[in-house]
């Protein structure tokens, strides 16, 4: 991109405004630098309540404390987390960025596939060199291989280990690989669609046929990936077969409350400054931003990487959890539900979003797990685990009818803020530009 | 004197139609310019030609004393490059603060980057609440834009396309909506700034250009019909005919 310097220009004087009475310039507060802190109260809460949610667990799981909590329900509370996690990288691509990105799920499962394909061969291996150790010959490198090849690789008729597995054996390549397919793949989707000016409904749409695409392509059994049966046992450390799940599922706990901490932080910081200004400015009226000077899709590119690249770790520290990823995670409706999540909660701000994913993928779990009472109408009896999605479908129309700034809103009301309201008018200068309804926080 | 910008035999069609048909136009680097035309002769396929929005089929647009070709840099880029352009609806930022406004538009280094790593210098702000200052917005920096009046919008805008301190500013239609004084502010304030850049007008309310009183080109179906000054080129009996005789 060529960017010429213009001579400076000389200072000019203008004439009084209206209001402008003569007044020279007042500092003004609005432009005073402000702490970290200051610019993000929320920040000091999301922590605390995040510590005392860690320490509490901690206390109650079966590890270290009275054991009246489950191991299962410490991995649920930690894989929400996780998807705490892909939601904050959702609320930053969709509700600061304005990209309607319906694939982020696909970037948190390539991160779950990635640390998957670690976790399976490196424990596949132990599993293969200690049945082999009882023969009177050492085992030769191939053997193993081949014993490894069988077991991961049966389910889907073969023996081979496939190209794509060739790193499996590192953790640390395979924790490289967590970052960079997800990263590598936003770069190349966002560089064309960004490229070509796709925006709105449209890009929707191709994030749907992108994240389709790759569950159908995963699928398959020569993928490499174990087609439909996926990648399981991941629950197993490699090298810590002696350890028992309660104290992996809190250490796994506490590491995806440290990401999430982190992450908070950090995009906490990032949109606090110009940048985020720019991210909303670009969601607001992309056309503007550009005649400001700012190559639009060059910030665009760099969020969805960003964000696809935070949605691979989310998903390389859930599926741990999990046990077992296969393409069905994929699948379209998954990226369906993170932005119903962030919708829910509420865009455009970054507790909103956590919010808004623990409440109803608790939520859903807790429906769905069929602990939820049944009722009866005589004539009909509602059972949940079939009727929540139709509940969660009527609070998605009725958030975005009705509260378009999500339960976060209700932060405000104690704040006393208000949006001005634009009765859907446009906010660009051109046809077409983003509707209230599209850009409202 | 070397033109600012030069644009030169550039032609652009919208489905075999014409909107732009082997136009020239220059500009000096201080100079205020009005174009005038009827209901579509390509006074804003123009503007999109020269900010980057609209590419020509055919033709050459070129910037500085280096003759620098627009036609192949992106809308940032030639905004970068020190064009400014100023819609006819007022276009803020509605969801931020009037200073948030100021500070994006603020010359600064425009990568992501550089975003991400942006302070606010004692100069930079002391730049900020000069411009607040000068157009009346003192009091309002800490207010969303979207709170403002439809005329304190005008004026944020004005001063956001000043923060970024262009070489040459592009203004569609600025009276549009103006009371009588706000267009005399708005007059005011456009000839004392095309002391020291380009400035170009396109207006098509006759007693505007005349308080403007500089060089007027007019544009009739996307080339140019006639230059000079108003009551000279009111006088051309081709214009008379296609824009004035037109009641």
């Amino acid at each position: 991109m060529t960017d010429t310097t213009p001579p400076a220009a000389p200072p000019f004087t203008l004439p009084k405004y209206p209001g402008g009475t003569g007044a020279g310039p007042r500092p003004s507060a609005a432009l005073t630098p402000k702490g970290f802190l200051a610019r993000n109260p929320s920040v000091l809460w999301f922590l605390l309540a995040l510590a005392v949610l860690t320490v509490a667990v901690t206390i109650l799981s079966p590890a270290f404390g009275m054991g009246s909590m489950s191991t299962s329900f410490v991995k649920t509370l930690g894989k929400t987390l996780c998807l705490c996690l892909a939601a904050l990288a959702m609320d930053i691509v969709w509700g600061y960025t304005g990209i309607l990105s319906l694939g982020h799920m696909a970037f948190f499962a390539l991160g779950g596939y990635m640390i998957g394909q670690w976790l399976m061969y490196a424990r596949t291996e132990e599993i293969v060199v200690q049945s082999l150790a009882t023969s009177p010959i050492p085992a030769t490198a191939q053997e193993i291989a081949q014993g490894v090849g069988t077991q991961i690789f049966g389910v889907v008729g073969g023996s081979d280990i496939p190209l794509i597995w060739s790193f499996a054996h590192s953790l640390p390549a395979q924790l490289a690989l967590v970052v960079l397919v997800p990263g590598l793949l936003a770069f190349l989707f966002g560089w064309l669609a960004f490229r070509s000016r796709v925006t709105g409904v449209y890009l929707s749409i191709l994030t749907q046929a992108m994240t389709l695409a790759l569950s159908l392509y995963l699928f398959q059994n020569d993928s490499g990936l174990r087609g439909n049966n996926g990648l399981s046992g991941l629950q197993n450390l490699p090298g810590l077969a002696e350890t028992s799940q309660d104290l992996l599922s809190i250490w796994f706990f506490w590491a995806s409350a440290a990401a999430l901490a982190l992450a908070y932080i950090l995009l906490a910081w990032a949109i606090s400054g110009k940048f985020g200004s720019v991210l909303r400015a670009i969601r607001d009226d992309e056309a503007r931003v550009r005649f400001l000077g700012y190559p639009v899709e060059g910030y665009k590119l760099f969020v969805f990487v960003i964000t696809a690249v935070i949605c691979g770790l989310a998903g390389a520290l859930y599926y741990p959890q999990a046990g077992i990823i296969n393409p069905a995670e994929l699948a379209p409706i998954a990226s369906i539900y993170l932005a119903v999540w962030v919708a829910i909660g509420g865009r455009g701000r970054l507790y909103g979003s956590v919010i808004g994913a623990a409440f109803v993928s608790l939520l859903s779990s807790w429906f769905t797990g069929g602990r939820a009472p049944s009722i009866p109408l005589g004539f009909y009896t509602i059972d949940w685990v079939d009727w929540w999605q139709v509940l969660l479908g009527l609070s998605f129309v009725g958030v975005t009818l009705w509260a378009p700034k999500g339960i976060g809103g209700l932060f405000d009301r104690f704040r006393g803020l208000r949006t001005p309201d634009r009765k859907g008018a446009p906010l660009g200068p051109d046809e077409g530009s983003l509707q209230e309804q599209e850009a409202v926080e | 004197m070397s033109a600012l910008l030069e644009v030169s035999g550039v032609s652009v069609s919208f489905d075999g139609f014409k909107a732009i048909n082997n136009l020239s136009f220059s500009i000096g680097p201080s100079e205020l310019r009005a174009i005038i035309g009827p209901n579509g002769a390509g006074k804003t396929t123009f503007m999109d030609i020269v900010t980057g929005k609209t590419k020509p089929n055919s033709g050459s647009v070129t910037w500085g004393e280096k003759g620098q070709s627009l036609l192949t840099m992106s809308e940032a880029a030639i905004a970068r490059a020190g064009v400014g352009r100023k819609f006819q609806r007022p276009t803020v930022f509605e969801d931020q603060t009037v200073a948030e406004n100021l500070v994006l538009a603020l010359k600064s280094p425009r990568s992501p980057f550089a975003a991400l790593l942006f302070a606010l210098t004692g100069e930079g702000r002391r730049r900020v609440e000069a411009l607040a200052a000068q157009v009346g917005l003192t009091d309002a920096l800490p207010r969303k834009a979207g709170e403002l009046s439809h005329g304190q919008k005008q004026w944020l805008e004005i001063a956001m396309l000043l923060a970024q301190e262009p070489l040459l500013l592009l203004v569609d239609e600025p009276a549009a909506g103006m009371t009588l004084a706000e267009r005399e502010l708005t007059t005011a304030m456009l000839v004392e700034i095309a002391k020291t850049r380009a400035v170009v007008v396109v207006e098509h309310d006759m007693e505007f250009v005349r308080r403007l009183d500089c060089r007027v080109t007019v544009l009739h179906e996307g080339s140019v019909l006639a230059e000079g000054t108003l009551d000279h080129v009111t006088k051309i009996p081709s214009v008379i005919e296609v824009y004035l005789g037109r009641g």
